[in-house]
């Protein structure tokens, strides 16, 4: 896929995309009428109220979801026409996951948690460690492999989750609130990660946040109203201009 | 991948061990007791064939009654007579020897020392036609046995019980009301394929016994040994010829009277062990049955408990195919270690039931085999439902799931 792809084509490309959930009554929009393009190497925060849809979003652009209508392109790719099995495996090669209840197996080395997508991916044992090792060192776990996640702080089982992301060296970072269930200073901590892996290693970066602190670290702020994309700009002005209309 | 799933399996099931334990808890039980009564079923059929090759395969018993079981259906029919023994031997050249045996059973009294045993009469050819040395002291003479002297032969039990590790011989001991002069001492035989202890006998002279014991001049039973080069079979034909000529039955008529060789004897009592250790190994494969579905509801717990597992392994690009193999491999391996620990459990049940009956430990290899291939089996059937259920759930409830 990547190798056909066109040098500025978008990564990321919503088309007029909605989600609904229910029928009748109990019909909700969580999606209605998203069109987003995101380009290689871009660090997006995606925010606005609770229930605005930003869960929904991150889920559809990280192919776990398939819309209700519209169109999904994933490096060009139509994503509502792959199988469950086919999604899967963009995922892996593709997509790295971080959530906001860090979501790591419950006793199991941190090693052993991010060794997991390569598990899946079949890469050999030994190379598999290596990588782990590798991406663990990146975000600063080095000495702390062999920790289950209940022996790790807050900031570090995040920084295990986001190595887990990492390590197939996916195109496209997701993190649906990373920093929601920890302190500032560990919130910017992992901040300070999230940009260095987007500069230094061109990752594009998607991130649901609710504070306007961390969305700074971002390029670009897509601020999401009850299923619908009401700004999209630097974050000084989406904010800026959220503060005047509020 | 299906090494790396195995791992993953053994790594799940010791991430939980206690659920692992109680999961395969029945699947143990099932194995070990189909294991244990198919061992010692074997064993006591083992044991029961050395019996009847030691007992010698060329002894035939004589009874009074027409039923297909052995003795006590003579109420109706004649009792036998010393006189039948004689013809035996004498008439037919297929008999080697034949003995009277009457039985019952007596307390022995030597002293303050008091034991319950069977006390038989018959003659010295019975230690003839049984093949049954006497290690110490002497037989009945012709004359003690026409003039019916109280004098007896006793087994090794009976002299552990009454004499301890003193010597017996020429003490009286008092069976009943008659006192009775311990004569000799037989080689001891061990149990039996009933479990029965053969050494705990006491005979004396049939003669004695008639006079003394019962009080009666029948003879309930004869033993008689087949000639050498002449086989039972066709021993058993001139016995039943012999005997029917005798009893003046007249042909068309049904025998009155029951003969049996030891063959027979044995292929009944392992017909009955087959019949047991088949009944018992049914309600032990019930119990597998059983246990199989203990699993399948403690993997739907599983599943259900790990749904946020299953999320979390679906979002970093595990397939459905990867998750049921996964969950199938675990309860596959889950069973396998149950039947694995059921087998040997088992066995080690059956080696110590063995001891206790002391009967042969007799372990079968196919048995062993077919155990821990159902336990792998009940692994595929039991956890394929659970294991499919996981590889359906859909990643992002699955996220949400608490
Ligand atoms: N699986 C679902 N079933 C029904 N409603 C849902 C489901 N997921 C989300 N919603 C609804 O869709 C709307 C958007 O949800 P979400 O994307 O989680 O918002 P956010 O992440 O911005 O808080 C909410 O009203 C939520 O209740
Ligand atoms: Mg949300």
């Amino acid at each position: 896929m990547a190798d056909t792809m066109e040098a500025d084509a978008p990564v990321i490309e919503l088309r007029n995309i909605s989600k609904t959930y229910g029928h009748g009554e109990a019909e909700v929009h969580a999606m209605d009428g998203v069109s987003l393009s995101i380009a290689k190497g871009e660090f997006v925060a995606i925010m606005g109220p609770s229930g605005s849809g930003k869960s929904t979003a991150m889920n559809m652009i990280g192919c776990l979801d398939r819309p209700t209508s519209g169109d999904y392109l994933f490096n060009g790719v139509h994503v509502g026409d792959l199988t469950k099995d086919q999604r899967a495996i963009l995922r892996r090669n593709y997509l790295g996951f971080v959530f906001q209840g860090f979501n790591l197996l419950a006793r199991t080395s941190a090693l052993d948690n991010v060794e997991l997508p390569l598990i899946y991916k079949g890469v050999p044992a030994a190379e598999r460690r290596a990588q782990a090792l590798d991406a663990l060192a990146k975000v600063g776990l080095k000495g702390r492999e062999h920790h289950d996640p209940s022996e790790l702080s807050g900031g570090q089982q995040q920084r295990a989750a986001i190595a887990r992301a990492l390590v197939g060296s996916p195109q496209v970072l997701l993190a649906d609130e990373p920093t929601g269930n920890l302190d500032t200073k560990l919130s910017v901590e992992i901040m300070e990660l999230l940009k260095l892996l987007n500069e230094r290693d061109h990752i594009t970066i998607v991130m649901v946040t609710h504070e306007e602190d961390m969305a700074t670290y971002a390029h670009r702020v897509v601020w999401m109203v009850d299923g619908r994309v009401e700004r999209d700009g630097p974050p000084a002005e989406v904010f800026n201009h959220e503060r005047h209309s509020a | 991948m299906i090494w790396e799933t195995i791992r993953l399996a053994i790594q799940a099931i010791f991430r939980n061990a206690l659920r692992s334990i109680l999961t395969v808890l029945g699947i143990v039980i099932g194995v070990a007791a189909v294991i244990a009564m198919v061992t010692v079923g074997q064993g006591s059929s083992d044991q029961v064939t050395a019996d009847v090759a030691k007992l010698g395969t060329n002894v035939l018993m004589v009874m009074p009654g027409a039923g297909q079981m052995g003795p006590g259906n003579n109420s109706v029919s004649a009792a036998l007579d010393i006189k039948d023994v004689e013809a035996l031997i004498d008439q037919l050249s297929s008999v080697r020897t034949a003995a009277p045996y009457n039985q019952t059973s007596l307390n022995a009294v030597y002293g303050t020392e008091d034991t319950r045993t069977s006390v038989a009469g018959t003659d010295t050819r019975y230690l003839d036609v049984v093949d049954w040395p006497i290690v110490l002291g002497r037989g009945f003479l012709p004359t003690e046995e026409s003039s019916g002297k109280a004098v007896c032969i006793i087994g090794e039990t009976v002299r552990q019980e009454l004499f301890g590790n003193t010597d017996p011989l020429g003490e009286k001991i008092r069976l009943k009301n008659v006192s009775c002069e311990v004569i000799g001492l037989l080689e001891a035989k061990g149990a039996s394929s009933f479990g029965s202890d053969q050494d705990d006998i006491v005979l004396m002279p049939i003669t004695a016994f008639q006079r003394r014991v019962t009080g009666s001049s029948d003879i309930t039973m004869i033993y008689a040994a087949a000639a050498t080069n002449v086989s039972t079979d066709r021993t058993l034909v001139d016995i039943e010829a012999l005997m029917r000529e005798r009893r003046r039955i007249s042909d068309g008529e049904e025998d009155d009277f029951n003969v049996r060789d030891m063959k027979q004897m044995a292929s009944m009592l392992t017909g009955i062990t087959d019949v047991l250790t088949g009944l018992l190994s049914a309600v032990a494969a019930v119990s597998l049955l059983v246990g199989g579905i203990g699993i399948m509801n403690i993997m739907l717990v599983s599943v259900t408990e790990r749904t946020r597992e299953i999320g979390i392994r679906l979002a970093v690009g595990a397939t459905a195919n990867q998750v049921l193999l996964q969950f199938l491999v675990e309860a596959i391996v889950l069973s396998m270690i149950g039947g694995l620990v059921g087998i040997l459990s088992g066995l080690g049940l059956a080696a110590v039931a063995s001891n206790l009956m002391a009967i042969p430990f007799s372990p079968d290899a196919a048995i062993v085999a077919i155990a821990f291939l159902f336990s792998a089996a009940v692994g595929v059937i039991f956890g394929y439902f659970p294991a499919r259920r996981a590889a359906r759930l859909d990643p992002i409830e699955a996220l949400r799931h608490q």
